[in-house]
């Protein structure tokens, strides 16, 4: 039973031919938009390597850049095959190269695909990571003398001013740690030793945030220390305010701005995962009808031709029966040879 | 005595006019990268004109503009020519044009190395002016309620944070300035009350900096009160004391950037002034040696091109002569009538009489 059937006259054949030339150097150059969106996807990940705790979601720029540069290779091929499908005496070299090459591209095609999905499916992932690196990157705020942390305060402050964001969940994650060094603190001064001996830990906790949490677009100077006390500060309410200091969390703002940066790829990507589709269709429809036109004398009659030649299920085992032989194969030996060995004895 | 004179072959004249076209397409791309250039620079001064307080200083990125602008045109005009030059029968329809392209061709160089003196030449008007305008946005920083102003708190941390500066020479302009509106002050607690009576103008005056002069490099969180008072904070050291807010001042900074903006597009200006006046030559040239080869018996021999029939002095004599003539064209009184007729007098008696009203006597 063969899968989509249809007559190719010889205009309808020269012109599939030229029509997917195009279509070819067109895929070319999606392949290599692919393979640049795919470092540009690594690099804004690695900018931010600092906050994240593990490296999981760079499967997605890998997967972009090695499908990018498959496509490049697959479309060439298909170029050159169809320049050669309209002369008899050129086409049949690549007889024995076209089964392997339209499994690989079809496997590269689906990995796009996949690349895709993934982008949406690692999104609790990156989370999740995100959560922990953030969650260390406070921590260790106040850790500037410590070599290979030294700059996380740094890092920290940046990534709050540049994604106007404050602490992991929100700013009351600073009110959790001590996020002022002992070497800054004056240990005979009362309020210190009040706040010292306030908590099991002997932490120095304070109801304040770091600089780098003030939010420009207030209309008062910004207030940092002593948040939650009203009568602090003049004409200041905790639970109304909301301009003084950035309140969305700095984890949500890198998830959101990463999926957003997915989304727009991943848009991109799948634009480019239909055209180099409907090229390995185009050229698996020349290649069915040009082998018919093969031995005959009067090339210019018309033929058939298809996508495959047997059902789908057939044709994936037949795909899949040498790959599975092959491992049979291997797996046969290592058992015969103890049998075999015993006999010849 | 001619200008540079130099023999011209068929063949040569062939070669120069698809060079020159050649050239005259990359003297338009050359065009269009003054115009981008333009339109970034004047993108990049009007991103911070809230902070400049006039704007003489655009009239660097304005001149580029409309350079590129005219270039684009007129090596378009010279493309035309040269693909003209060859086919004697089409060539003379550019005679006209032709004076007034060398005119506009020359203009254009003027101007793109007027860009380049002007460029350096107005640094200390920018000075100025950003001086004034960021004395005014520390000023008006506490104004977040008044129409017009409500923004310049926004403006002003935004550029202290993008920037790495604080304040206008240095951090201590905002020592001088009162930058907590009053809004916010408590004026029943003794503090507040001490501080205004402390100054003639009555000003809540502080020792502090805004948050957005804090620099994020430094291992101690901000310290941004009480920065002169050694005793008010633990371990600290006022004279010694460098990476806790930013040291530079915002005009230096501000200056730094649009210097650096302008000095590193003065190397491709100069390559662009390069260009142009290689094709103004060229064409010279070739104008010369195809009208010398077209009045030749045969038009394919061998003909001489050259920049100027004259020399230099004798060429600017004519022009001068030529352009007088001109201006009086426009005058109809008997005063100019005496002096033309003197004037044609001297001149050389060739069949060809200037077009001017005889004179009566």
């Amino acid at each position: 039973m063969v899968v989509m059937k249809m007559k190719f006259p010889f205009e309808k054949r020269v012109k599939l031919a030229q029509g997917l030339w195009l279509l070819s150097w067109s895929a070319t150059v999606a392949g290599a938009m692919t393979f640049s969106l795919g470092c540009i996807l690594k690099t804004e990940l690695l900018r931010r390597a600092e906050v994240m705790d593990n490296s999981d979601i760079h499967i997605v720029p890998n997967t972009l850049m090695i499908v990018g540069l498959a496509s490049l290779g697959i479309n060439y091929f298909a170029s050159k095959i169809c320049q050669d499908a309209l002369d008899a005496g050129r086409f049949p070299r690549w007889k024995t190269f076209l089964k392997p090459y339209f499994a690989v591209s079809c496997f590269f095609t689906v990995l796009m695909l996949l690349a895709v999905i993934m982008s949406y499916a690692m999104k609790g992932s990156l989370e999740s990571s995100l959560k922990a690196g953030l969650r260390n990157g406070i921590r260790f705020y106040k850790d500037t003398d410590t070599p290979g942390r030294c700059f996380q305060k740094q890092n920290i402050d940046r990534l709050q001013m540049e994604f106007q964001c404050c602490g992991n969940n929100d700013f009351r994650d600073w009110f959790e740690v001590q996020w002022i060094s002992n070497r800054y603190l004056d240990f005979s001064s009362k309020d210190v030793k009040d706040r010292i001996k306030s908590n099991v830990d002997g932490r120095y906790l304070v109801d304040g945030v770091p600089f780098s949490c003030c939010n420009p677009s207030s209309p008062r100077p910004c207030i940092q220390y002593q948040l939650t006390n009203n009568s602090a500060h003049y004409n200041y309410e905790y639970q109304t305010e909301e301009l003084n200091i950035y309140l969305l969390g700095c984890r949500e703002a890198l998830v959101h701005y990463y999926m957003g940066l997915m989304n727009t790829i991943g848009a991109g990507v799948l634009s480019v995962f239909l055209l180099q589709g409907s090229v390995l269709v185009s050229l698996r429809f020349l290649q069915t009808s040009m082998e018919a036109v093969a031995g005959k004398e009067n090339t210019e009659i018309e033929t058939e031709g298809y996508l495959l030649e047997k059902g789908v299920q057939e044709t994936i085992k037949e795909y899949l029966d040498p790959v599975l032989k092959f491992l049979l194969l291997t797996n046969q030996v290592e058992e015969g040879t103890p049998a075999a060995a015993p006999a010849t004895t | 005595m001619v200008l540079l004179k130099m023999k011209f072959t068929q063949q040569r004249r062939v070669r120069l006019a698809q060079g020159l076209w050649l050239l005259s397409w990359l003297a338009v791309m050359c065009g269009t990268f003054i115009f981008c250039l333009g339109l970034y620079l004047k993108t990049e001064l009007l991103r911070r004109a809230e902070v400049m307080d006039n704007t003489e200083i655009h009239v660097v990125p304005n001149i580029l503009i409309m350079v590129g602008l005219a270039s684009i045109g007129t090596n378009w005009v010279a493309s035309r020519v040269c693909q003209d030059s060859l086919d004697a029968s089409r060539f003379p329809r550019w005679k006209v044009l032709l004076l007034a392209w060398f005119a506009t061709a020359a203009l254009l160089c003027c101007l793109l190395i007027a860009v380049v003196v002007l460029s350096y030449a107005l640094q200390g008007r920018l000075e100025e002016s950003l001086k004034v305008g960021l004395r005014n946005g520390i000023r008006f920083y506490k104004d977040t309620d008044v129409p017009g102003r409500c923004f310049q708190k926004e403006t002003i941390d935004r550029l202290q944070m993008e920037f790495r500066c604080c304040g206008n020479n240095n951090f201590k302009d905002w020592f001088e300035v009162q930058w907590v509106s009053n809004r916010y002050l408590d004026f029943t607690s003794k503090d507040v009350k001490d501080r205004i009576r402390s100054n003639v103008d009555g000003r809540y005056l502080l020792d502090g900096v805004p948050f957005s002069c804090c620099n994020p490099a430094s291992p101690r969180p901000c310290l941004q009160y009480r920065l002169t008072d050694n005793s008010a904070h633990f371990s600290y050291d006022y004279q010694s004391e460098e990476l806790n807010v930013y040291s530079r001042g915002c005009r230096q900074a501000l200056i730094d950037y649009y210097m650096d903006l302008m000095n590193s597009t003065g190397p491709g200006v100069l390559s662009v002034i390069l260009i142009q006046m290689s094709v103004l030559l060229s064409l010279r040239y070739l104008q010369t040696s195809v009208e010398a080869a077209m009045a030749l018996e045969n038009p394919e021999d061998d003909s001489e091109g050259y920049l100027l029939e004259k020399d230099v002095k004798s060429t600017l004599e004519d022009l001068k002569a030529k352009a007088l003539t001109m201006l009086k064209f426009g005058q109809v009184d008997s005063e100019a009538s005496p002096e033309s007729a003197d004037a044609e007098k001297g001149a050389d008696n060739t069949a060809e009489k200037a077009a001017s009203p005889s004179p009566a006597s």
